[in-house]
């Protein structure tokens, strides 16, 4: 079974709890002591209907302030497919929060308040799926019931994003506009009939239908290791494995490697995956790789196939989302995890912070705060092996980490 | 819309498991697995072995022992240990009691489940582990929904939701100060459904309390209480045989059981299918007020 993994963003009020709530209800998520729980609730709060959108608001500092903080997950499942929906609070200042929620997805979805239309929000949203280049782009024009199910309406809102497509750096796979009234259910998972102008899938309907391309297994092969696994023990005296996640590409029993940096050559003997022998490691599957030799790797180095290398890259000029109250500082040493690899990088130069609504510089600022998008040059104490974010983004990203107080401050994607 | 059951389980949960557990054996110098003898926890067990093999688990369980469980989980506990050829470590709330740190709750909802933090920091303490590993999981809790897989706590194990280190793609950073340490959840994006799955692919034995038997219960609250020596009853509580079984593994004194001829996997699965009530629902604890776990977490609940 596959996994989708889902990115949800959009203005306070436009209804996001609304539809996830709806999602969940209309795929039988919810059990019956929650929904028990949903009656209560909305009922203590006044409403004369079962408030949906209850179901989402996580922590008690959030409930009292009566807006999402943070990155939440939610799990539902149909039965084709597994859905993780990262659900993040669209306000400027959780945009550090927007880009983690997406950084995992496949999907992203925008939602859209039908009577108001593209907001400066909807802007930052947007940048942010181009940012990470989410390959499938959901956007979901929500409370058609309050504008009379109007096409019109309808249709001059996805004209306006049309154009922010045009000017924009990427190209999603995929762009699909939905009417919807998470209220009412239509176009969610079902349509009632409510809009008849309309069509093409629901919401749900289109999430299914979704194709994996899996764009990571095309990608360069690359063979991050984590660790050496060395039993010592009788029956393994010799064995030396290299575990790892295939960050992209493939491998196979035979394929000739070379093992970063060091350079050295072998060809893979086995592929494991505990007591199973593979013949082939996909994208993403964790396994263990013996080769016909004993070369000499350790966690942080690569295997890759001699014919498609990666860069070694002592200098980066990279796009960095800024996620902490101390700015950056330029002069400045911080760690730079790539994958599984640690390097002591300085901050070379800030060279603009970028506006996200026109996707260009702004004009004569230079520093880079919190939820700020801009670029960078980072100096590296040694090489990192790394493609660029847009031709293989499963090893084209990087996180800075403070030396001091050792907390994520960043992330990066290479140009 | 009925529910279709989908047996299978999603392939990308475990590499992505396993590929936590391998950061943890990397990134921390003594890692611990947090084991509650529950389903969770021995799907991490499970984990752990396919991350290191051949080799073996480079890491002790802990069992933090509140002297309430269910006997059933102990054995199976001590059978699990004995198979695989794992180290344990076992901490007992008793002792805690003992030396004065924790005080015995008394009243008819007396239970030695928040008592147990006390005896897990003293535990992390005394065995300088840098990494708890632990099987909790997103979908059991609003609170749990936001936690992070690498989630820093401080010196007394607190949990500040608002500082989460934001986590992005699948870098993890594992670095912290002096004094604080990390509890890794490996599981975090599964649900109760694909645990369930995951132990019927892989074939593996869970304590007998998860399917249906026979055993002495009480009538409270509209739960079903086990009934035993360390449950405070009133004498309106009169105790009958009922055919049970339990959804989570906890302590006899704050874990309810759900009418269920289920004895068999694929049973237990349809049963939840049906999703009647939510796991987390049969956990008395919780019962007590929405924010409970949240506030259980900041004081260094697991
Ligand atoms: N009429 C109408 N109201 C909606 C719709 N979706 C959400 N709402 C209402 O809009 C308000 C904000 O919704 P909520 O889901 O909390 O928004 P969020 O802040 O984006 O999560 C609530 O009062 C909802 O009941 C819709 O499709 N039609």
């Amino acid at each position: 079974m596959e996994v989708l993994r889902i990115a949800t963003s959009g203005s306070v009020d436009d209804g996001k709890s609304t539809l996830i709530g709806r999602l969940l209800y209309d795929t039988h998520s919810i059990p019956q002591d929650k929904m028990e729980a949903l009656h209560a609730a909305s009922k203590r709060k006044g409403l004369d209907f079962t408030d949906l959108s209850l179901l989402t608001d996580g922590l008690v500092a959030e409930r009292e302030q009566g807006i999402t903080i943070d990155v939440a997950h939610i799990y539902f499942s149909t039965p084709t497919r597994k859905y993780i929906i990262a659900d993040t609070p669209g306000h400027i200042e959780y945009t550090r929060n927007m880009v983690t929620g997406a950084s995992n997805a496949q999907a992203s979805l925008i939602l859209i308040d039908a009577r108001k239309g593209i907001v400066e929000q909807t802007y930052r949203h947007f940048f942010i799926a181009s940012l990470l280049r989410i390959p499938y782009l959901v956007i979901c024009v929500n409370k058609m019931d309050l504008v009379d199910y109007s096409q019109a309406r309808f249709n001059q809102i996805v004209e306006e994003f049309q154009q922010l497509l045009a000017n924009a750096s990427y190209q999603a796979t995929e762009v699909v506009f939905i009417p919807v009234s998470s209220l009412y259910g239509e176009n969610v998972a079902t349509t009632n009939g409510a809009i008849t102008w309309y069509q093409g899938p629901t919401l749900l309907e289109y999430l299914e239908q979704i194709s994996f391309d899996h764009a990571d297994s095309k990608h360069p092969a690359r063979f991050p290791i984590q660790s050496v696994i060395r039993p010592r023990t009788t029956e393994y005296h010799d064995f030396r494995g290299f575990a790892g996640k295939v960050a992209s590409g493939h491998f196979s029993v035979g394929d000739e490697v070379i093992s970063l940096p060091s350079g050295q050559k072998s060809k893979i003997k086995t592929i494991e995956q505990f007591e199973k022998q593979l013949q082939t490691a996909q994208a993403r599957e964790s396994v263990v790789i013996t080769l016909e030799d004993e070369i000499d790797s350790s966690r942080g180095n690569m295997l890759v196939k001699p014919e498609d290398q990666p860069q070694q890259l002592k200098e980066i000029k990279a796009q960095i989302c800024w996620m902490d109250q101390q700015p950056l500082t330029v002069g400045k040493t911080y760690l730079v995890q790539h994958g599984v690899n640690r390097v002591k990088a300085k901050v070379q130069q800030l060279h603009y912070v970028t506006d996200v609504t026109s996707h260009q510089p702004v004009e004569g600022k230079a520093s880079l705060g919190l939820n700020d998008i801009g670029s960078i040059t980072l100096k590296t104490a040694s090489p990192i092996l790394a493609d660029t974010y847009a031709s293989n983004p499963a090893n084209g990203a990087f996180i800075l980490i403070d030396e001091f107080n050792n907390t994520t401050v960043g992330v990066g994607f290479i140009e | 819309m009925t529910n279709q059951i989908n047996w299978e389980f999603p392939q990308a949960l475990e590499d992505e498991g396993i590929y936590i557990l391998r950061e943890t054996a990397a990134q921390f110098e003594k890692p611990v697995l947090l084991f509650s003898g529950g389903k969770d926890s021995i799907t991490l067990v499970r984990l752990a072995q396919k991350a290191f093999y051949p080799g073996k688990i480079p890491f002790p369980l802990l069992h933090v022992d509140t002297g309430h469980n269910f006997p059933e989980t102990i054995q199976f506990r001590d059978w699990l240990v004995e198979s695989l050829g794992l180290d344990l470590i076992v901490r007992s709330v008793q002792d805690s009691i003992n030396q004065g740190k924790v005080q015995e709750e008394t009243g008819k909802y007396a239970s030695r489940n928040a008592l147990q933090t006390v005896t897990l920091l003293d535990a992390i303490e005394e065995g300088k582990f840098d990494a708890c590993i632990g099987g909790a999981r997103r979908d059991e809790e609003k609170a749990r929904a936001k936690e992070r897989i690498f989630s820093v706590r401080d010196e007394f194990g607190q949990w500040n939701a608002k500082m989460q280190r934001p986590e992005l793609f699948d870098i993890l950073n594992g670095k912290i100060n002096i004094g604080e340490n990390v509890r890794v959840f490996p599981i975090s994006n599964w649900t109760e459904l694909d645990v369930w799955n995951y132990i019927r692919r892989e074939n593996l034995q869970i304590p007998s309390i998860y399917f249906a038997h026979e055993r002495e219960i009480i009538e409270r609250d509209g739960l079903y209480w086990p009934y035993s020596s360390y449950l405070n009853t009133s004498a309106d509580e009169v105790p009958f045989r009922q055919t049970v079984r339990f959804r989570t593994v906890g302590d006899m004194t704050c874990t309810a059981a759900v009418l269920s001829e289920a004895d068999k996997l694929e049973d237990i699965i349809a049963e939840i299918m049906e999703a009647k009530i939510s796991e987390r629902g049969a956990r008395i604890d919780d019962k007590r007020s929405e924010a409970a776990m949240e506030k259980r977490k900041q004081a260094g609940y697991f």
